[in-house]
């Protein structure tokens, strides 16, 4: 893949009088930001038929920052306002920028219900195990023994894990990488962006300041190399016994579907409804 | 285009249809709902006309999630509405905010049950009065009707639609359980008979760049829907004119709430809508609001037998709220009376236009029933 010069990126797609951006040093949502960008360059998308979405936190500040429709709404709902945009203007693509107390707390049930539906929408979502806006307390993805300032002894339950989530309520395609899996992160987007319904691929992305700084990982550099040690590849995860994955999140691609996206089936729908009352052959 | 009821002549039918009807004539083309008795049968009509005239109907997983696609859909260019009763209407409350900051014309019907809580659902109340108000955070502004009839329910569906899109704001049609479920006759008219509005669009780029401007001086910024090459950002924190986030600083804020006040206050003698019976010469002044004035007015007719020179004000929108109306009639009124089913709302708004040029007395009735002619007869002749 050819990679465009970040300068470029920033150039085209970012709101200038926005900058800087709200993000802390060593936060990696930026870097998700630059794939999803470098992933609409290279489909050579339209930037005037892409809506972002976001519900609240840090992640969800992200579409205030490039130049598209944006839709900052409250804290989990970002796929029930989507579901309103996709339906009423099919010929919007739509990105959901959020983080993981946003999809799979507060907004748990939108998220299993917009997968459910097959929601036209791809969503980036951005995983850190914690809530960095509010100042560092515990996300439903933290894993056991991990440290916020409402767990201040280590979490005491079972984490949420929002990829195999996705793929049991029915998403189109799924996939997770951790921020420094560059190239596999921009290519998953891509595939994201291109397929019908609805597609996820979230990234587990440092927080040093909310989250490292509580669990003795002050810096960028100390939590990559705690994601290093923590994350196992699909391929390789699939020969490890229940014991061996303990504490592990595992990395890859975990769906590839192609089920009628919610805008297809409710066309379909439109059609059968005229029959059934003899408007339409 | 062809209309899945007959357009043009009366029918014999219920409120909630009735309401279903007028946004589908008012232009509504996207609609999503949670089911909740007494407001179910809105959704279900909508669910059988919408794919019809090739609109959305959808049943999402809340209340919470139904607003917030209708604010969506709405974004989108969208006509949308949705419709609950009081337990999802407090559910939608904080979308309800987000749609007065974002300045999001939609059309929210609250079907009154008792309440609070579960309560009565299946029977009439008039508890959401002050929610309609009230009920989300922050100082905010938002157009409250209230109808008494199911012609009116028809009626103010499409004056509710016009209003939203007119000031791009939410507008609540607050009725209740008995215009919901009753059934009377109801003219529905031809398309072409129906004045409807359509919110403003950017006639240029310089208007597109403020989409929370006011290039207009009447508080109402054009609206740059999305898709159309715009790339207008829309928050819910507090932003400047081009919708750039701007949350710290005190003057920015001002602006904002002042001018999405502004933008309804300056039009109110537009939006306030009200009816008199028999005022002119009146003594003692009725003044109620939805169901319960068709009682009053057959109370003020048996007053009048009874030569007691009463009238009645009957209150068609909630809000705004002509305070300065109430006090001119407390001034030339002995004594108002409130009938409402509640233990006191629409009264603590009369009382205060009102401020003490007059007594007001309020009248209670809950657990479901309408005030009978007769209870509001007896405590006004004591």
């Amino acid at each position: 893949m050819y990679l465009k010069s970040a300068y470029e990126i920033r150039d085209k797609y970012l709101r200038k009088d926005m900058l800087p951006t709200i993000f802390c040093p060593g936060c990696g949502i930026g870097s998700v930001l630059q794939f999803t960008l470098r992933a609409i360059d290279d489909l050579g998308l339209n930037q005037d038929e892409i809506v972002w979405v976001s519900g609240i936190g840090c992640s969800s500040r992200v579409p205030g920052f490039v130049n598209f429709d944006g839709l900052h709404t409250t804290h989990g709902r970002a796929l029930a306002f989507a579901t309103g945009i996709k339906l009423a203007n099919p010929d919007l693509k739509i990105i959901a920028f959020m983080g993981d107390g946003d999809a799979a707390a507060i907004g748990g049930n939108h998220f299993i219900h917009a997968i459910r539906r097959n929601l036209d929408v791809t969503v980036i979502l951005i995983n850190n195990f914690t809530y960095g806006m509010t100042g560092g307390q515990v996300a439903p993805t933290a894993l056991k023994g991990l440290r916020g300032t409402t767990a201040p002894y280590g979490q005491f339950e079972n984490p949420f894990d929002i990829a195999n989530l996705a793929v049991s309520a029915g998403a189109n395609y799924v996939a997770r990488w951790t921020v420094f899996n560059y190239l596999q992160g921009i290519n998953s987007i891509k595939k994201a962006l291109q397929k019908e319904g609805f597609t996820l691929v979230e990234f587990l992305s440092p927080c040093p300041i909310s989250f490292g700084r509580r669990n003795r990982m002050k810096t960028a550099p100390e939590l990559i190399r705690w994601y290093q040690k923590i994350t196992v590849p699909l391929a390789k995860a699939k020969k490890m016994s229940e014991e061996e994955l303990e504490g592990k999140i595992v990395i890859g691609e975990f769906a590839d579907r192609d089920r009628p996206g919610l805008v297809r089936e409710y066309q379909e729908y439109i059609k059968r409804a005229k029959k059934m009352m003899g408007w339409e052959q | 285009m062809r209309y899945p009821f007959p357009v043009g002549k009366s029918d014999f039918i219920q409120g909630d249809e009735a309401i279903a009807r007028a946004a589908i004539l008012a232009g509504c083309r996207f609609y999503a709902g949670y089911p909740i008795t007494p407001a179910s049968e809105i959704f279900e009509a909508m669910a059988l006309y919408m794919p019809l005239v090739d609109g959305v109907s959808i049943q999402m997983e809340d209340e919470i999630a139904s607003i917030a696609a209708i604010i969506g859909a709405s974004w989108a260019g969208a006509k949308a509405m949705t419709a609950t009763s009081g337990p999802g209407f407090s559910l939608m409350q904080e979308n309800l905010g987000y749609a007065v900051m974002t300045e999001t014309p939609i059309v929210v019907v609250d079907v009154q049950r008792g309440g609070p809580s579960t309560g009565q659902p299946t029977l009439p109340a008039q508890g959401d009065i002050m929610q309609s108000i009230w009920g989300t955070h922050g100082d905010h502004m938002l157009i409250v009707l209230s109808p008494s009839t199911v012609q009116e329910a028809f009626d103010f569906t499409i004056r509710a639609f016009n209003l939203a899109e007119k000031y791009r704001t939410p507008v609540v049609l607050l009725t209740d359980a008995e215009i919901a479920h009753m059934r009377e006759r109801v003219y529905i008219p031809k398309p072409e008979e129906i004045e409807t509005v359509y919110r403003k669009l950017p006639q240029n780029d310089e208007e597109a760049k403020l989409p929370f401007g006011d290039p207009h001086g009447d508080g109402v910024p054009p609206m740059p829907i999305f898709g159309k090459g715009y790339r207008t950002y829309v928050t819910g924190l507090t932003h400047d004119e081009r919708g750039r986030p701007r949350t710290v600083e005190a003057e920015i804020h001002e602006r904002l709430i002042k001018r999405i006040f502004r933008k309804v206050l300056d039009h109110k003698d537009e939006i306030i809508s009200r009816e008199e019976f028999m005022l002119e010469d009146a003594e003692i002044a009725i003044v109620t609001t939805g169901i319960v004035s068709r009682s009053a007015v057959r109370a003020v007719k048996i007053l009048r037998e009874k030569g007691v020179k009463a009238g009645l004000l009957k209150l068609n929108t909630i809000w705004p709220f002509d305070f300065d109306y109430i006090e001119e009639l407390a001034a030339r009124v002995r004594k108002i009376y409130v009938p409402e089913m509640n233990l006191g709302q629409l009264y603590h708004l009369v009382r205060e236009g009102a401020n003490g040029k007059a007594e007001v007395e309020l009248i209670v009735k809950i657990g479901g029933e309408v005030h009978t002619p007769m209870e509001i007869v007896e405590r006004v002749v004591g």
